[in-house]
């Protein structure tokens, strides 16, 4: 009877955690995999293993608010006859009309104009909202090429041609039924309230020599005028950024996988790519092999949401950031305001991620009118305008405490990595130690 | 009537010629092109009414993006000719490699040979006349706008097609996911016999043709049609 005098305790799986219990319940209750927004929610490596060290006997920092650090990046510098000039290095990723309300897209269109930089449309083309209010707009050149035309190519600033994304490479998109308005199904010729399944390859090019030709063809439309972006979800980015390179991108975009999606399957989000972190150096390595680290300008995005990721992506040879998730927030995505009504749709503030189901409390990722009626796009875009800038102003802070007097002047040798996986991924010493791994002994 | 040998011009001072014929001021309204010896890009973005006669073979994407204008290429296609073409037409007076019209969006693509695979891949509202046979996967996701093959289609025709309209007149080897053979009725006849005169078609009769659509088994996911996918 020693069951009875020393009871076992219950003891949960560490294999079997109720999350994934409650997945299987889920997937065998309802027949359907579970499809949400956003990135990877698991822990992976990211910026807050890094630190920079500052100035000290043998740097000198610049005086805060006194001395220049300039954050001015110029996009499309090798082939483009109109490069892009932006004044900070954080730009607005594409997320389409569609996954995202009218006012919304205004709204980002307004805030990144105001902060001096550009945004982009998204799988769903362009809408007059974000046109007529985003000083520097890029058209994403996707898959699907729903609503493309050559007008709205001709009036974009620059031609993101999308291979990928970091939340699902190798995906295409997903905009359920519900989020089909006659306005979504009109622009994207498709029928109201299907499941919009968007392809993952383009129709009418397979592989980087085809790119090539196909980026030939863009300019000769655009009159080579425009900066031709790549986006790449992070997969192999060494080799992916060599061959966007060799197939003339003026840009390439990096997305790991923190990078939001409106739309995938959790299995994908949770499964399939890299972590922000372990992209960077391979790309950059693949550009200062080819001679081209700074002439191909390189954008980061997965999960940037201080300056503080701004500055260590740039020390880590980044020319800028993107931002997605954390915009959406700035214009009050998963706001705690709505938290009575994220709970009725069995979520809470900070969790909501069911964007494809279109009831979106805060009216971002909705195409009701009532609930995107709560979004005010000049307040919101005040609210990512003033976010961009705090972002900017803390990236010039650890800039100047390294003594650096360009944004860009910020490198490898600025940081240290609080773990193994870290300073591995990053290519920078552990931090009390001169040990990298895999490259220097202990 | 300007000609431009790309023998000796380069393919930009073609479309830069091409795309200036939009702007006020210029009179051309026909253009020739010589020599184009299989190049790439060639009248891509013209967004005027003249007419292009290219005397020769073009790489791919010829065409591409094209509004008004009429295109004639007396030689072959290589991939994605009339790519996302909103207006215009487009006459390939011999044979078109893969991607033949993809997504196009408005006019008229005629192929007097044969095209190959994936013809219409996601077309969005252009109209495709092919005389000869097309390949496999053609009309794959095709959205809007109609697909007319006079002669044979390759396997998988019509895979998750949208709302296309799909007519061949002789054997289809398979057909895709959701597609499935449709009645014939009065007004798709009359839609047929206005494609093939506007392709300069008199030998043909629309009732020669057998209809193809979506089933719309799949616009809505439901986990016991997941084979289908």
């Amino acid at each position: 009877m020693s069951h009875k005098t020393h009871p076992t305790p219950p003891r949960k799986s560490a294999t079997f955690d109720d999350y994934t219990l409650s997945e299987i319940r889920r997937a065998a209750a309802t027949g359907i995999y579970d499809i949400r927004g956003g990135g990877t929610k698991r822990k992976v490596p990211h910026f807050d293993d890094l630190l920079f060290l500052g100035a000290s006997m043998s740097r000198y920092p610049l005086e805060g608010y006194r001395e220049k650090c300039s954050t001015e990046v110029v996009l499309g510098t090798r082939f483009a006859s109109k490069p892009i000039t932006l004044k900070i290095p954080i730009t607005i990723a594409g997320m389409s009309f569609g996954a995202l309300s009218g006012p919304a897209k205004e709204a980002l269109g307004r805030g990144a104009t105001l902060a001096g930089t550009s945004t982009t449309t998204g799988d769903g083309g362009m809408t007059e909202e974000e046109r007529g209010h985003s000083q520097v707009l890029v058209y994403q050149y996707l898959p699907s090429r729903y609503g493309m035309n050559p007008r709205d190519m001709r009036r974009a600033d620059a031609i993101e041609i999308v291979i990928g994304q970091g939340a699902k490479p190798g995906g295409g998109g997903m905009l359920l039924g519900q989020k089909i308005s006659d306005r979504v199904a009109q622009m994207r010729t498709l029928p109201k309230g299907i499941d919009q399944r968007s392809a993952s390859r383009h129709p009418d090019w397979t592989g980087p020599d085809d790119l090539e030709i196909k980026i030939l063809e863009l300019r000769e439309i655009t009159g080579w005028e425009k900066p031709i972006y790549i986006k790449l979800g992070g997969s192999r980015p060494y080799y992916d950024t060599a061959l966007a390179v060799k197939a003339g991108a003026d840009v390439v975009v990096l997305d790991g996988m923190q990078g939001g999606t409106a739309a995938t399957q959790e299995v994908f989000i949770e499964h399939v790519g890299l972590p922000t972190l372990a992209c960077i150096r391979p790309a950059v390595q693949a550009l200062q092999d080819l001679g081209m680290h700074r002439k191909v300008q390189l954008i980061v995005s997965g999960g940037i949401r201080s300056g503080a990721d701004v500055a260590k992506a740039l020390a880590l040879g980044a020319d800028a950031v993107s931002i997605g998730t954390a915009a959406l927030v700035a214009l009050g995505d998963n706001d705690p305001k709505w938290e009575a009504e994220y709970q009725a749709l069995g979520s809470t503030a900070g969790c909501y991620d069911d964007w494809h189901e279109g009831r979106d409390p805060a009216g971002i990722t909705t195409q009701d009118p009532e609930l995107a009626s709560r979004l005010d796009p000049v307040l919101a875009g005040r609210r990512l305008a003033n976010y961009l800038k705090v972002m900017a102003l803390e990236t010039q802070t650890i800039a100047r405490a390294c003594g650096k007097s360009h944004v860009h002047n910020l490198e490898p040798e600025d940081l240290v990595a609080l773990t193994i996986e870290a300073s591995a991924m990053a290519g920078v010493p552990l931090a009390g130690t001169g040990w990298i791994p895999g490259k220097t002994g202990p | 009537m300007p000609v431009i040998d790309l023998a000796t011009t380069p393919l930009r001072a073609l479309n830069q010629a091409l795309h200036d014929a939009a702007a006020p001021g210029h009179n051309d309204t026909a253009f020739e092109v010589l020599n184009p010896r299989g190049a790439h890009a060639v009248a891509v973005g013209i967004a005027a009414p003249v007419s292009v006669d290219v005397k020769g073979s073009v790489g791919y994407y010829c065409g591409g993006m094209n509004e008004q204008a009429r295109i004639t290429v007396h030689g072959s296609a290589g991939p994605g000719v009339a790519e996302n073409m909103m207006s215009g037409t487009v006459v390939i007076k011999g044979d078109a490699s893969q991607y033949a019209g993809a997504t196009g969006r408005g006019g008229l693509l005629v192929i007097e040979g044969n095209a190959a695979s994936r013809c219409g891949i996601s077309m969005k509202g252009i109209n495709i006349v092919v005389h000869g046979n097309i390949g496999h996967m053609s009309a794959f996701m095709a959205q809007s706008g109609t697909l007319v093959v006079l002669g044979d289609a390759g396997e998988a025709l019509g895979d998750s097609l949208y709302e296309a309209r799909l007519f061949v007149r002789g054997a289809v080897k398979s057909l895709g996911a959701d597609c499935i053979a449709k009645e014939m009725r009065p007004e798709h006849l009359a839609v047929l016999a206005g494609l093939l005169a506007e392709a300069g078609i008199t030998d043909v009769k629309p009732q020669e043709f057998t209809r193809y659509g979506s089933a719309r088994r799949l616009y809505n996911f439901d986990i016991d049609n997941a084979d289908a996918y």
